[in-house]
């Protein structure tokens, strides 16, 4: 019995400038971009207008349409509902503001978060958009991101769907027993479950090593596939940035 | 000529005490192909998982083309021993197959067009050249099966070590990947409940219960054997009778 693939990819399949830059130039640049997002000055707010445009036009020139942007932008939304509370609960000089009456230092907090939080996430869906999730990882090892960590990641890509596959057998199983989450009462059954899904998932990664081990592994992957890039494939994932640290430069001169 | 595979008396009990193995001996000559038949909990993966020093510390010995099994040795006993274990999900671990491939040669210091050439034998050897940029997961079962024994033909072993080949394989599957076994030119041993299957692929089993063989000969007179047989637990599907087929001929 197999399961049919499951297709929840970030990725668009486009022949663009920007989908061809190597990956390690992309996440260097959003990295670079969103260090100088983050060190905008807080009395300035024109910044985050130029960022936006800046953004737009990387959106643009990589053909992501913008409601694929925006759809995705829901993984903001724990941030954006403690942003709105900033203004109920902050102390400080009040303001009203349609007859409520809301902290003014609070406003301007939640408005930095916002944008802040909101720029960096488009970036990173915008990046996710434009790189295969395996060439992100090549990319990273390309940076000299700690192997462990790479190594990590990647076997997190190879079996995040078996391990789905396995979750949605589980939940079959338990569905065709009668079950089905009504109240509280039946977390303990779903808690149940997902300690089941752990400890198998912890004996196939023993499973795994040994498979690993049969074949030689002795502690380090082979490097078997790189990803190179070229300086002017550098020069041109500096735009972002560039137009970024600039403009926060500007910002903290003439604040 | 020495032995693809020597094992001598070899015991094992794992550390909570639960004794596996009592004193298993078997050899296999070159270009022999073996089925080790036997109930659950005959010892079977762990006599496996000794060919190749994945477990070891017990008493006896074990030799790859006469060269033993420990410590110095392991990692050309790695590459002279190739398991592909049952669920290929588990042997399939690299991000593409033509990585997955390369994984055991590129540990034994392989590269580039040499480690290339490799690969692509391997995958040819199980008819999946053609699918070596495919991420694993979007494979069939039956193609992830034959991807699984590609990765250590890569490493052209000595002796190739199935563990429950036909398991979860469709028909078709099952019989795509016993011609590509019956046209490999490398010993074999294989471990399965598959009693067709072991007649159709091994001249010759044998049969392990209570962490000793209790039986070594030709599969068919064994599958015969209904005493030995039936005292062990093993029982032909319904409908088969290895004597409708006949006994293979020499």
């Amino acid at each position: 019995m197999s399961g049919g693939h499951a297709h929840h990819q970030l990725y668009l399949d486009r022949e663009t400038a920007i989908h061809r830059l190597a990956p390690q130039c992309k996440i260097a640049a959003v990295l670079v971009f969103v260090i100088a997002v983050v060190a905008t000055p807080r009395e300035t707010d024109w910044p985050y207008a130029v960022y936006a445009l800046a953004l737009l036009g990387v959106a643009a020139v990589a053909r992501v349409p913008a409601l694929v942007v925006v759809r995705r932008m829901i993984v903001e939304i724990p941030f954006v509902i403690f942003a709105l509370l900033l203004p109920i609960i902050a102390r400080g000089p009040r303001v009203d503001v349609l007859g409520v009456s809301l902290s003014a230092n609070g406003l301007e907090s939640a408005f930095i978060l916002l944008a802040k939080g909101t720029l960096g996430v488009v970036a990173s869906i915008l990046l996710a958009a434009t790189t295969r999730p395996r060439d992100l990882l090549l990319g990273l090892q390309r940076l000299r991101m700690p192997e462990t960590l790479v190594q990590i990641m990647t076997f997190m890509f190879r079996y995040v769907e078996v391990v789905l596959a396995e979750m949605t057998r589980m939940r079959i199983a338990r569905e065709s027993r009668g079950f089905q989450a009504r109240h509280a009462g039946h977390l303990r059954v779903l808690a149940n479950s997902a300690g089941a899904l752990f400890i198998r998932s912890y004996e196939r990664g023993e499973r795994v090593h040994l498979a690993m081990l049969s074949r030689g592994y002795a502690g380090r992957m082979p490097v078997l596939v790189d990803v190179r890039s070229a300086p002017s494939q550098w020069a041109v994932a500096a735009l972002l940035p560039l137009v970024a640290v600039a403009t926060t430069a500007a910002a903290w001169v003439i604040r | 000529m020495t032995a693809s595979l020597l094992v001598e008396e070899l015991a094992f009990a794992y550390p909570d005490g639960h004794q596996a193995l009592f004193g298993v001996n078997l050899a296999v000559q070159r270009g022999e192909r073996v089925a080790v038949l036997g109930p659950n909990g005959a010892g079977k993966t762990t006599l496996v998982l000794h060919l190749n020093g994945i477990l070891t510390g017990g008493r006896g010995t074990v030799q790859v083309a006469g060269l033993p099994v420990v410590k110095e040795n392991l990692r050309e006993i790695r590459r002279r021993v190739g398991i592909v274990f049952q669920d290929p999900d588990d042997q399939l671990f690299m991000p593409s197959v033509r990585e997955d491939v390369a994984f055991g040669p590129a540990n034994l210091g392989m590269r580039g067009p040499e480690l290339e050439e490799r690969v692509h034998e391997a995958l040819a050897l199980v008819g999946m050249a053609q699918f070596a940029d495919r991420p694993p997961h979007h494979l069939s079962y039956g193609q992830r099966r034959r991807v699984a024994v590609a990765t250590v033909l890569a490493m052209r072993p000595e002796i190739l070590v199935l563990d429950e080949p036909s398991s979860n394989l469709d028909p078709a599957s099952r019989r795509e990947l016993a011609d590509i076994l019956l046209g490999l030119p490398v010993t074999i041993l294989m471990v399965t409940h598959d009693l067709p299957y072991a007649f159709q692929l091994c001249p010759r089993s044998v049969l392990l219960d209570g962490g000793v063989i209790v039986a070594d000969g030709s599969t068919y007179d064994l599958l015969c054997d209904t005493a030995t047989m039936s005292a062990h637990r093993l029982e032909l599907p319904f409908g088969f009778d290895p004597r409708s087929v006949g006994a293979p001929a020499g």
